[in-house]
């Protein structure tokens, strides 16, 4: 099958690739490009494993084809931090122990960032109907959400107690 | 050397986990984010029947597909005689293991696995897939536990004869197996019991739903070489199923663990390595396979569901004179549910002189069970911690009180044969009372449940290794796969006997070919047993420093204190030297005796056992019938907190799974006996909004059998859940809920019922 061309910036560079038309995004950050740090927990929209942002919108990359990509601005988890310097939600997980087996972590940073580009004051409701998209199997999402709300605090400029 | 009352620097921290980085980065490095030269996907064609003969598989038209390179199905596979294994967690035997990976002459449950191929793209292998022709013989199946041990039901195994009781049957059966446990005289028990409670409960089969799907990257190489790259909570246990299965010295399996994303027990059994490796030698090429979402619904876990009644009888008092339970417990296609500990671990929070429980291991066309986070426990104390919430209401006795009154504690003797020691589970009923959440008045509307559970925990086969490198900084060497953090708890035990801190040590886990046998992650062992391990290889590597700085400065060993992750002269006797730290000693290594490393390798005895008990207020809306989780209170009697965000990080989520079994998790058959919800989104784990905080508070009772006092802490969490919500249901409503989950569904018929 005749692949189609597709130019769009990854992470703040000009990516260009070819894809299948039935090539999910997904597939293609991990399969064509080697990005493998979006996941696959479900394929299916249900997980959030595989979440990132195109032009600010949090998107499920499993549920968007590859071919949707042209002309648009995608970052995934490797274009979180700045270079080696951890973005302060990378950082917060970390303190927190927000993480157990990591595999959700990815997708939950990524959700994150949009909620907080969003919304930069979310209450603990919000960010918990916000995240509602990320299963995390092993940490029962307490002190995800407690790194979610300190780190929103932290970059509002705020501590909390 | 036991650490249990010295001062400690690093255990009882919270330094950042050593994979952490790689983990917020997306650098980590899962199994389905390898690649290999020339690498093909594998792909499984799955049983759309619950139970039929297969009469005819015809692969030709799929083989010739071009980019397919490998078609396999049974007979491609040896044929395996029965033989109990004990290779993973729990019981398991090699032919069915052989069976449960590659169907032979009939499937058994929808998805069951009875072919594969290989192709060059995962589209390809899907076209070769729909190519396959498959002729069936559809039979009669059984997805019910009780209909299945029903006289007349359809057999799954021609060849099953209940074991465990006598005369041996003489006609097969789907009961694979009787356990009996008894202590004193039960009949004579309830004769002097003053009051007597009964119930009937049953519990839905339900996923450990782990995020990551199984997943693998095999390789077979033409002078027999194989090397595996998989998630999986034993590299060790892949390596012999494979070679046993296949038939192939294990010298010649090469096993690295992947990172993993989360396994709770699900992760202890082999799926896809056999076939990849299988594929991998007909192909010539690497193979890469990774499961569905559907397909780890379908073909993988989850663990038994189980019909279940209890009968405890008391005196007035609330003194327990005797307690009997029958389980059932459905097993899957293949024996092996977790009958066992669910026999041990419902009556052993108390101490009860007359005890009698019967529990059946049963068949049917289900996909066949695996560990699941103390496998068994949270089903048989569902009932018997919903039956205790009984008898306090009948008794009139607060539900604490009872559990105080009847509870184990040292020189306890269990129904099951051990006598506890060194328990805390007073300790931890006393948390419940001195607990702000349980002396908070209840909230209007609300309701209020307390539950307790028991874990044995295990020790078992652990190797480690500690390397001071040549700069002075320190490896640590396990071999067992980390699932939540435990290279963070290793490093930081081993920090401690070295004298530096946690960050100084970078903890990893070593293949198969690079460190001595390890069981598996299982059994909440890892931190107990390979951090036994691990501090003792770090007690040596102490004293060959030891004996280097001596040699340096030509003093007796005797002569030389270790503190602070450097030798010192001790006392002014000794001579006046300046101390010497790991670098200084790392660099005069060659000319001290050459590398400096310790391996140790243990067998762990005395792991701890586990006790918990939950406090959880609930709000129930009548109208929807959905059921609110208002407060939560997780506590646990941890022994020693190592990494205490771990450990909470373990209660919390063990306990956020239980939520999601007492509350909506389940496997929906049709009549077909087809699974209809095998997604997220239909099978509902608890996202972030369903969850409240969870408190989780940690007791601290050593275990002496653990140079830090560790105990496993990864299973007792999701064994109150379940009851605890059920008790506060109660409270709220008045009704007594015996069948999980329950769903909206469920609370509203129950309401509608009650009128
Ligand atoms: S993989 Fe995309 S939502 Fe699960
Ligand atoms: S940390 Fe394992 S799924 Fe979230």
């Amino acid at each position: 099958m005749a692949k189609t061309y597709v130019s769009a910036t990854i992470n703040g560079e000009s990516a260009e690739f070819l894809c299948e038309t039935q090539q999910t995004l997904l597939d293609v950050l991990r399969d064509v490009i080697g990005l493998t740090g979006s996941k696959e927990g479900c394929g299916s929209g249900d997980c959030g494993a595989c979440s990132v942002i195109v032009d600010d919108r949090l998107v499920c990359s499993c549920l968007m084809l590859g071919v949707e990509a042209e002309g648009k601005s995608i970052t995934t988890i490797e274009g979180i931090a700045n270079g080696d310097t951890l973005h302060p939600i990378q950082q917060k997980f970390l303190e927190y122990a927000a993480l157990q087996c990591g595999f959700c972590t990815p997708g939950l940073i990524v959700a994150t960032k949009a909620l907080l580009d969003e919304n930069p004051n979310p209450t603990e409701t919000e960010a918990r109907y916000w995240l509602a998209g990320n299963l995390c199997r092993c940490t029962g999402y307490d002190k995800v959400i407690r790194a979610v709300m300190d780190v929103a605090a932290d970059m509002r400029g705020e501590t909390v107690a | 050397m036991n650490y249990i009352d010295s001062s400690l620097k690093v255990v009882g921290t919270r330094p950042i986990r050593p994979d952490g980085v790689d983990k917020v980065t997306g650098r980590a490095v899962f199994a389905a984010d390898t690649r290999a030269s020339g690498m093909l996907w594998g792909k499984v064609l799955r049983s759309p029947h619950a139970h039929a003969r297969i009469v005819s598989i015809d692969t030709t038209k799929a083989a010739a597909l071009k980019g397919v390179f490998a078609v396999v199905s049974g007979v491609d596979f040896p044929e395996i005689a029965s033989e109990e294994a004990f290779v993973g967690e729990g019981p398991m035997n090699f032919r069915d293991l052989s069976l449960n990976c590659m169907a032979r002459d009939k499937v058994l449950y929808e998805g069951h696995a009875l072919a594969a191929v290989a192709a060059s793209t995962q589209a390809i292998a899907d076209e070769a897939l729909a190519l396959i022709e498959v002729t069936y013989e559809v039979l009669p199946h059984v997805i019910d536990v009780e209909d299945a041990m029903a006289p007349g039901a359809p057999v799954l195994h021609a060849d099953m004869f209940t074991s465990g009781v006598s005369p041996k049957p003489e006609k097969p059966s789907n009961i694979a197996k009787v356990v009996t446990f008894k202590k004193g005289d039960v009949e004579a028990g309830f004769k002097e019991a003053d009051v007597i409670v009964e119930g009937s409960y049953t519990t839905q089969p339900v996923h450990q739903a782990y995020i990551e799907p199984h997943a693998c990257l095999a390789s077979y190489a033409p002078d027999g070489q194989v090397q595996i790259h998989t998630s999986t909570q034993g590299h060790f246990m892949v390596r012999a199923y494979t070679a046993k299965l296949l038939g192939i010295s294990m010298s010649n399996i090469r096993v690295n663990p992947a990172e993993i994303g989360g396994g709770f027990g699900g992760k202890t059994l082999v799926y896809l390595e056999p076939v990849a490796v299988t594929l991998s030698r007909k192909s010539g090429r690497s193979v890469k396979m990774q499961m569905t979402r559907e397909d780890v619904f379908r073909a993988s876990g989850p663990t038994s569901g189980a019909a279940m009644t209890v009968k405890i009888g008391a005196k007035k008092d609330g003194t327990i004179v005797a307690a009997q339970q029958v389980l059932k417990f459905q097993a899957g296609a293949f024996p092996g549910s977790p009958i066992g500990p669910g026999c041990m671990c419902g009556f052993a929070m108390y101490d009860l002189p007359n005890v009698d429980v019967v529990g059946y291991d049963v068949v049917s066309n289900r996909p066949k069970v695996a560990a699941y986070r103390a496998p068994g426990a949270p089903i048989t104390s569902f009932a018997v911690e919903s039956l205790m919430d009984e008898l306090a209401i009948k008794l009139g006795i607060d539900a604490l009180t009872l559990r105080e009154m009847n509870a184990a504690k040292n020189g306890t003797k269990t129904h099951y044969g051990p006598v506890h020691q060194n328990i805390g589970f007073t300790a931890v009923l006393d948390a419940v009372k001195s607990h702000p959440h349980w002396k908070s008045p209840l909230k209007e509307g609300h309701g209020r449940g307390l539950a307790t559970g028991f874990w044995f925990n295990i020790g078992g086969e652990s190797s480690a290794q500690v390397h001071v490198n040549e700069d002075g900084t320190v490896t640590a060497a396990t071999g067992s796969p980390d699932i939540g953090g435990s290279r963070a708890s290793i490093g930081m035990m081993v920090a401690e006997v070295l004298g530096v801190p946690a960050t100084a040590v970078r903890t990893i886990v070593a293949d198969t070919a690079s460190i001595g046998f390890t069981f598996l992650t299982g059994g909440s062992r890892v931190t107990f047993a390979t951090g036994m391990a691990a501090t003792q290889a770090a007690e040596k590597v102490v004293e060959d420093l030891k004996r280097r700085a001596a040699q340096t400065w030509d003093i007796p060993v005797e002569a030389v204190e270790w503190k602070d992750g450097m030798a010192y002269p001790a006392g002014s006797n000794a001579g006046a030297f300046e101390p010497l730290d790991l670098a200084a000693l790392a660099l005069k290594a060659g000319r001290t005796g050459g590398p400096i490393l310790a391996e140790v390798s243990v067998n762990a005895q005395g792991a701890g056992p586990g006790f918990g008990a939950h406090i959880c207020d609930v709000s129930v809306d009548k109208e929807t019938g959905h059921v609110k989780i208002e407060r939560y209170t997780a506590i646990q009697d941890v022994g020693k907190a190592i990494h205490p965000s771990y450990v909470e990080g373990q209660i919390q989520g063990g306990a956020a799974q239980g939520i999601g079994w007492a509350l909506s998790e389940e496997y929906i058959y049709n009549t077909k006996g087809q699974m209809e919800n095998a997604g997220f989104l239909d099978y509902r784990v608890p996202v972030a909004s369903d969850m409240p905080m969870i408190e989780a508070v940690l007791v601290e009772v050593p275990n002496p059998r653990h140079p830090f006092g560790a105990r496993g802490v990864g299973e007792v969490p999701i064994i109150p859940p379940m009851a605890a919500i059920a008790n506060a249901i109660r409270s709220a409503t008045g009704l007594r809920m015996p069948d999980l989950p329950m769903s909206p569904p469920k609370i509203r018929a129950a309401l509608d019922a009650a009128g």
